[in-house]
């Protein structure tokens, strides 16, 4: 142990100013936010619902990732794997954030009208699923499902610091077998609630994959970008080294292809067929100005980012890793904004309403990380395999 | 024959020793040298210090090969050499390009990659290299790790080379090889390799013919092929003629059906006399004639009957329908060539139905009028 005592850096608070920064922006978003509910509570409405999904992206495709971390026997993440403990902490804010919308699902949701269901064969026969009641109970489940395997993943991770004791991370094998196929399933379903119901008679068999996808992609950028970052500034274990940056060049790379790949075939399969009861929706994201967003989405979540990342240097290069991480965490909030506004007005809007909930939710990232570090280790020094994860070679 | 060195080796067990062997040659300053292990061991680029390969460019060269070849392929045919509607879209529709475009562009780019290493680097079609069949070789595709020097290395010293591999803690040894063996070529027309081919084509073959016809078709696998009925068009002992087909009962007709008593031999326009229209020209009987015309009738008369269509120029040529000819026919005369055809237009009364066939020729009416307005129509 005294080798690995040598190269980890027991710094762990982030800097003053990011940390200040942090609670600007969360105060600056918070009062947005309350300010945009005050003067147009229906646009407020639409913009927490991108901000509400966004947060949960983060949290949720952390915590898969933990998972994934254990199922796979994976190294090379190990000694980042706290950055993905701490943002998973970001479901408690996710949690806060939903509950605005409970008081106004009437405006959001045309499927919460029980006149409308009365006169609507489509809604009718999606009632037994989409009701109220039901929708609120799906969400309690699986907050407390996501809730309840993230502390035990943590709470296994941070008492390994101190005892080493290797038989958590077979408990945390064990937990993340079972994670997996509940993550599946739950999160396509949230999508499915909270998204693709905004537009009740539409439907489409891949859209919980394709949030799914946006998730982690966007879970990965972040902790990309938190680990990048910090480590440029000291942090993490030295020697960190170009292997671990292609690392997460080449996941990002792959998990970005994917996306191009659900979102084409989501769209093809719709434009191909071109039956009016699902074409519909890409219709009405193609004119009045969608159709920009719907370029731009193309260009920086798929073009841009896919040529910045195809070549193997390019991976290996932390400023570019940087860019990039955050130019797809910025996609996915455009994404979610693709996705839901449109059925709040037929062109695209944008003003301080749409700020808010981003500001909002970059301060709340910052903030969550900023409390945890200062409490907690920043590399899973207990690890069994940090050691190996800290001389990783591709 | 005389036996040349070719490089001094060592041998190594673990994948540690052979990192830090290769760093040491490597430091020591020697260039040709070469390193083999059973599996792939990661870092041992970096100890070689290798440099990138340029393979990437021979990928990106032939994915883009492929991706441009692909769209530029699926676009000349959608667009220029066989233009078809379909579902309504636009010749170029490029969205459906994509996936085949993608897959020739991955399959282009992974045969260029492979054919490019077998050119350039594995210097196809040489096939001799001087440690092949070396026990040295044994040794490093089984559970060995080992190290090669090269006799031709500018540096090569005999005993230097040695006593470096040595203080690695490798097992040292020796290739020599004779320029017969670089040099030797297997006679491709050999009897035997030309018998042992035509065996394997002989068998593969015949092996083919038998699974897929035969075998697939042994119990169990014919759940679906055997079944408890009579098939059209073979024999059975169940009637006495010994067929499965049956005539309908003489003198009686299916319901709903009206028999036409016509035959082809009849000349249309004096069958034409005989038959009366009975639908009326509503809208809604000529939009069932404008769908079911141009369902059947447009490919060959083309959409508006004026015989352009893509068939137009093939023997023989469908005519128009404009023609003094068939304007001047009646109804009945246009009824009777749907109904049974005329030469090579196949009839049309299994496909339409009786007043589908009148409304067809409502339509049809319906075109000529319009290719030949009269001033008054214009008013
Ligand atoms: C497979 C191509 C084909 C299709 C489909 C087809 N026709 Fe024809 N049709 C022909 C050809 C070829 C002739 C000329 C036959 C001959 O050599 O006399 C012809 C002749 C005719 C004639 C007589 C014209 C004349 O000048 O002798 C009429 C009327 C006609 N077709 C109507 C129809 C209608 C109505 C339909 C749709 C129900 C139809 N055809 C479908 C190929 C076609």
């Amino acid at each position: 142990m005294s080798a690995l005592d040598n190269v980890i850096i027991p710094k762990k608070e982030l800097p003053a100013n990011v940390v200040r920064l942090g609670w600007i922006l969360t105060l600056a978003g918070l009062a947005l936010a309350v300010l945009s509910y005050m003067t147009d509570a229906n646009r407020a409405a639409f913009n927490n619902v991108i901000g509400f999904t966004f947060l949960a992206s983060i949290a949720v495709g952390a915590v898969f990732f933990i998972a994934l971390e254990y199922i796979a026997g994976a190294v090379w993440t190990t000694p980042f794997r706290r950055v993905l403990e701490f943002l998973g902490m970001l479901l408690i804010p996710t949690l806060l954030m939903a509950i605005p919308l409970f008081f106004k699902l009437h405006d959001v949701y045309h499927w919460t009208h029980a006149d409308a269901v009365a006169t609507d064969k489509i809604l009718q026969a999606k009632a037994p699923y989409l009701n109220e009641m039901s929708f609120m109970t799906r969400f309690v489940i699986f907050m407390v499902l996501w809730l309840a395997f993230y502390f035990i993943f943590r709470q296994n991770s941070l008492k390994q610091d101190g005892n080493k004791d290797q038989k958590l991370t077979k408990k945390n094998i064990a937990l993340a077998a079972a994670f997996i196929p509940v993550l599946a399933i739950s999160i396509s379903l949230f999508s499915i609630d909270w998204l693709m119901s905004l537009e009740p008679h539409w439907f489409s068999t891949m859209f919980g994959v394709y949030y799914f996808t946006g998730t982690i992609l966007t879970a990965l950028a972040v902790t990309t970008y938190f680990v990048v970052s910090l480590s440029q500034k000291g942090y993490f274990f030295k020697g960190i080294n170009e292997n671990h940056y292609y690392s997460f060049g080449a996941l990002m790379f792959g998990l970005l292809s994917f996306w191009a790949y659900i979102a084409f075939s989501q769209f093809m399969l719709i434009w191909y067929a071109n039956l009016p009861e699902e074409n519909f929706w890409y219709i009405e994201r193609w004119q009045h100005g969608w159709e920009y967003v719907s370029i731009a989405i193309t260009l920086i979540h798929f073009w841009i980012p896919y040529f910045m990342l195809v070549s193997r240097p390019s991976k290996m290069n932390p400023a570019n890793l940087k860019r990039m991480a955050a130019l797809l965490v910025f996609a996915h909030f455009l994404d979610l904004y693709w996705l839901v506004m449109p059925t709040y007005n037929n062109a695209p809007v944008f003003g301080y309403h749409e700020l808010a909930f981003p500001v909002l939710c970059i301060g709340l990232i910052i903030v969550f990380f900023a409390l945890q570090a200062k409490r907690f280790n920043l590399v899973p020094v207990g690890d069994p395999k940090l050691q190996r994860g800290i001389d990783f070679h591709l | 024959m005389e036996k040349k060195l070719y490089s001094i080796n060592a041998i190594y067990h673990t994948p540690n020793d052979i990192i830090r062997a290769a760093k040491a040659v490597r430091d020591a300053g020697y260039t040709k040298f070469d390193v083999h292990t059973p599996y792939p061991v990661h870092g041992l680029d970096g100890a070689m210090g290798l440099k990138e390969t340029k393979l990437g460019f021979v990928t990106l060269a032939a994915g883009i090969l492929g991706a441009v070849g692909m769209i530029s392929f699926a676009s000349w045919v959608a667009v220029v050499d066989y233009p078809q509607v379909i579902g309504g879209k636009p010749y170029w529709s490029w969205p459906a390009f994509v996936p085949v475009t993608y897959e020739i562009a991955v399959l282009l780019a992974v045969l260029g990659t492979v054919g490019a290493m077998i050119a350039f680097f594995f210097k196809f079609p040489n096939t001799s290299h001087p440690l092949h069949d070396t026990p040295y070789m044994k040794k490093v595709s089984s559970d060995k790790f080992g190290v090669t020097i090269q006799a031709e290395d500018p540096q090569f010293d005999e005993k230097k080379v040695r006593d470096l591999l040595k203080t690695t803690g490798g097992e040292v040894e020796e290739v020599h090889y004779t320029e017969e063996f670089l040099t030797f070529k297997p006679n491709t027309f050999e009897p035997k390799f030309l018998l042992l081919l035509a065996g394997i084509a002989l068998a593969t073959s015949a092996g083919g013919y038998l699974y897929f016809n035969k075998v697939l078709y042994l119990p169990p696998f014919d759940w679906m092929v055997e079944q408890p009925r009579f098939d059209v068009q073979s024999t059975t002992d169940l009637f006495d003629d010994g067929l499965t087909m049956r005539l309908p009962v003489e003198g009686t007709i299916a319901r709903g059906f009206m028999p036409y008593p016509y035959t082809l031999g009849a000349k249309a326009d004096s069958v034409g006399k005989l038959l009366v229209n009975p639908v009326v020209k509503t809208a809604a009987s000529l939009d069932l004639g404008k769908r079911k015309y141009l369902t059947y009738c447009s490919p060959c008369h083309g959409n508006f009957g004026s015989g352009d269509s893509r068939m137009n120029g093939q023997f023989p040529n469908p005519p128009t329908l404009h023609s003094d000819k068939v304007r001047t026919w009646p109804d009945g005369a246009i009824f009777h060539t749907i109904t049974v055809g005329q030469n090579v237009m196949p009839g049309y009364q299994y496909q339409l139905s009786r007043e589908e066939r009148w409304a067809v020729v409502n339509y049809i009416r319906t075109l000529q009028r319009a290719y030949n307005a009269k001033e008054s129509d214009l008013q």
